[in-house]
C-alpha cells in the first residue's frame, strides 16, 4: 500500500533473497522426494494436518449422492432388489461350488505336498476422490494404516482389478490405478496361459500389453487375469480384455491394446485385498534386510 | 481519487483482515480439495494460486513467502504429487505478485485480470516442467484452460474479497 513507507524492505532479507531461499528449499524437497524418498515422515504429518479439510471437502459430494439415494423411487428400489436377489442366488450357487472346489483343491495340494494357497481378506473402502492431478491416474480411499492397509496391496472392485495401494497415510490411502502411466501388472492370458506384462498408458480406459512377440498367440477378446508370480496380486483376478492388436513387422513386438474389466475410475466403493503375506522368503541377494547379502555386497 | 489520509480505516481493518486472509486461503484450499473429476478438473483454476495472487497484489506485506510455501506443501500432500512442486510454483507466483503489486494495483479490474492470467500460467508451467522432468507425459493443451478461467474469475474474486473492506473504504476503491 502506498500510504505508508514500506518497512517491507527493512524487515529482514529482500523479497528476491527470500524467493531464492524458498525456491532452493522447494527444489531440495523435490530432489529428496524424487530421488531418495526420505520425506515420508513429513508427508505423514502434513497429511494428518490436511485430513479434516479433505473430509470436509469430500462431504458435499457424498451428501449429494446420499440425497440422491434418498429420493430414489419405489419402483427403482424394487427393481434393484429383484436384480440383487437374482444375482445373490446366482453367486450363492457359485459360492457353494467354489467351496467344494476349494476343499478338493486343498486335499489335492496336501496330497502333492504343495504350498497351501494363501487366504485373503478384503476390506471395503470408500473412494473419497480422484486425485486432482491431470498427470496421474489415482484415487484416494478412506482406509489407511489404521485399518491395516499397506503399500502394494491390490485394490479390486466387483468385476476386476482397479489398482494398487501406493501410499498409506494414517487414515487414508492413495491407490494408483492400473491405467496410470508406468503402472505394471504381471498377467496371464486366460486362454493360452501365456505370461505377459500389462502396462498402464496414462489414458483412461486403455492398457497396453508389453513385449508381446510378433508370433504370440494373442487374440481380440482374450481375457487377462493376474498371474500372481509377483506375490502381490492374488492369482486369477480378472484384469483386462484385449481390444486391438497391431502387429508391426518393423518392430520386435506387436502393440496390443486392452481395456480394463474393472470399473477403474467409475467406482465409489472398492475392496483392498489384504493378507498376501504367505509368500516364501526371497533369495538372499534380493532381500535388503538379509545382513549376509549386504555385507557380501559391500565387501565385494 | 486516492485519499492519502484515510488513516483510521486501515488501522481498524488490519487485525480483522489477517483473519480474513487466512480464512479465504483456507477456503481456496478447501475448494481445491473438492472432488473435481472429468472435465471439471480441466476447467478448474488453481484457487489457492488465484487467491494467493490476489492477496499478494492487494496486501503484499500480509503474505510473505512462508504462507505460499506451506500452502504448496499441503497441496502436494493432498494431491499425492512430488513434494515441493506446488511449494515452488506458489512461492514464485507470490514473488511475482509482490514484485508487481504497485503496478497492478493501479489498473482497473479487467487489466488486473490480464496481469493475473500470465502469472497463473507461470504457475502451471512451473508445475508442468517439474512433472515433465519427473517423467510424466504432457497432459494436453487443455491443461492451461484452468488459468484462463481463473482470469475470468478475477473480477468476481476481487469483488468478494473486497466485501469486508467495502463499508469502510470509500466508493472509489473498486
Amino acid at each position: 500500500m502506498e500510504h505508508t513507507p514500506p518497512p517491507f524492505f527493512n524487515t529482514g532479507p529482500s523479497p528476491l533473497t527470500r524467493l531464492l531461499i524458498f525456491s532452493v528449499l522447494s527444489l531440495a524437497l523435490l530432489i529428496a522426494d524424487a530421488r531418495y524418498k526420505h520425506l515420508d515422515a513429513i508427508r505423514q504429518v502434513a497429511a494428518v494436518a490436511i485430513y479434516p479439510l479433505q473430509r470436509i471437502a469430500a462431504a458435499p459430494a457424498s451428501l449429494l449422492s446420499r440425497l440422491g439415494e434418498f429420493f430414489t423411487t419405489h419402483s427403482a428400489l424394487r427393481a434393484e432388489s429383484a436384480r440383487l436377489a437374482q444375482e445373490n442366488l446366482a453367486s450363492a450357487t457359485l459360492t457353494q461350488k467354489t467351496r467344494a472346489l476349494e476343499a478338493e483343491n486343498a486335499s489335492l495340494r496336501k496330497l502333492l505336498e504343495a504350498r497351501e494357497q494363501q487366504q485373503t481378506r478384503n476390506t471395503l473402502a470408500q473412494v473419497l476422490y480422484a486425485a486432482r492431478d491431470p498427470f496421474t491416474q489415482r484415487i484416494v480411499i478412506d482406509k489407511g494404516a489404521q485399518h491395516e492397509v499397506h503399500n502394494g496391496q491390490p485394490v479390486i472392485d466387483a468385476t476386476g482389478v482397479v489398482g494398487q495401494v501406493t501410499r498409506v497415510y494414517p487414515m487414508l490411502a492413495e491407490v494408483t490405478l492400473i491405467t496410470d502411466k508406468g503402472h505394471l501388472i504381471p498377467v496371464l492370458n486366460a486362454r493360452t496361459g501365456m505370461r505377459l506384462v500389462l502396462a498402464g498408458t496414462g489414458v483412461r480406459g486403455v492398457l497396453e500389453l508389453q513385449f508381446v512377440p510378433l508370433n504370440a498367440d494373442v487374440q481380440k477378446g482374450d481375457q487377462l487375469v493376474t498371474s500372481g508370480i509377483d506375490g502381490i496380486y492374488t492369482p486369477g483376478l480378472p484384469v483386462a480384455e484385449v481390444t486391438a492388436i497391431e502387429p508391426n513387422p518393423l518392430a520386435t513386438f506387436s502393440r496390443v491394446a486392452c481395456k480394463p474389466l474393472g470399473g477403474v475410475s467409475n467406482n465409489t466403493r472398492v475392496f483392498v485385498v489384504q493378507g498376501s503375506d504367505a509368500l516364501p522368503p526371497r533369495p538372499p541377494e534380493d532381500s535388503e534386510q538379509a545382513p549376509r547379502g549386504r555385507k557380501g555386497r559391500k565387501g565385494g | 481519487m486516492i485519499n492519502f489520509y484515510p488513516g483510521e480505516p486501515q488501522e481498524i481493518l488490519k487485525p480483522a483482515q489477517t483473519g480474513f486472509v487466512v480464512f479465504t486461503l483456507l477456503m481456496a484450499l478447501l475448494i481445491n480439495l473438492l472432488p473435481w473429476a472429468g472435465w471439471g478438473l480441466w476447467v478448474r483454476p488453481d484457487f489457492v494460486a488465484l487467491v494467493l495472487l490476489y492477496w499478494c497484489i492487494d496486501q503484499p506485506r500480509k503474505i510473505g513467502f512462508t504462507i505460499p510455501w506451506l500452502l504448496g506443501l499441503l497441496m502436494d500432500v493432498a494431491d499425492g504429487s512430488l513434494f515441493g512442486q506446488h511449494a515452488l510454483s506458489y512461492t514464485i507466483v507470490a514473488f511475482a505478485g509482490i514484485a508487481l503489486h504497485r503496478r497492478v494495483q493501479r489498473f482497473a479490474i479487467t487489466p488486473q485480470a490480464l496481469h493475473a492470467v500470465p502469472l497463473l500460467l507461470l504457475n502451471d508451467v512451473i508445475v508442468l516442467v517439474i512433472r515433465l522432468v519427473a517423467g510424466s507425459d504432457f497432459p494436453g493443451i487443455w491443461y492451461f484452460l484452468g488459468s484462463l478461467i481463473g482470469g475470468l474469475l478475477w473480477p468476481l474474486l476481487s469483488f468478494v474479497l473486497k466485501l469486508p473492506q467495502r463499508p469502510r473504504a470509500d466508493a472509489g476503491h473498486a
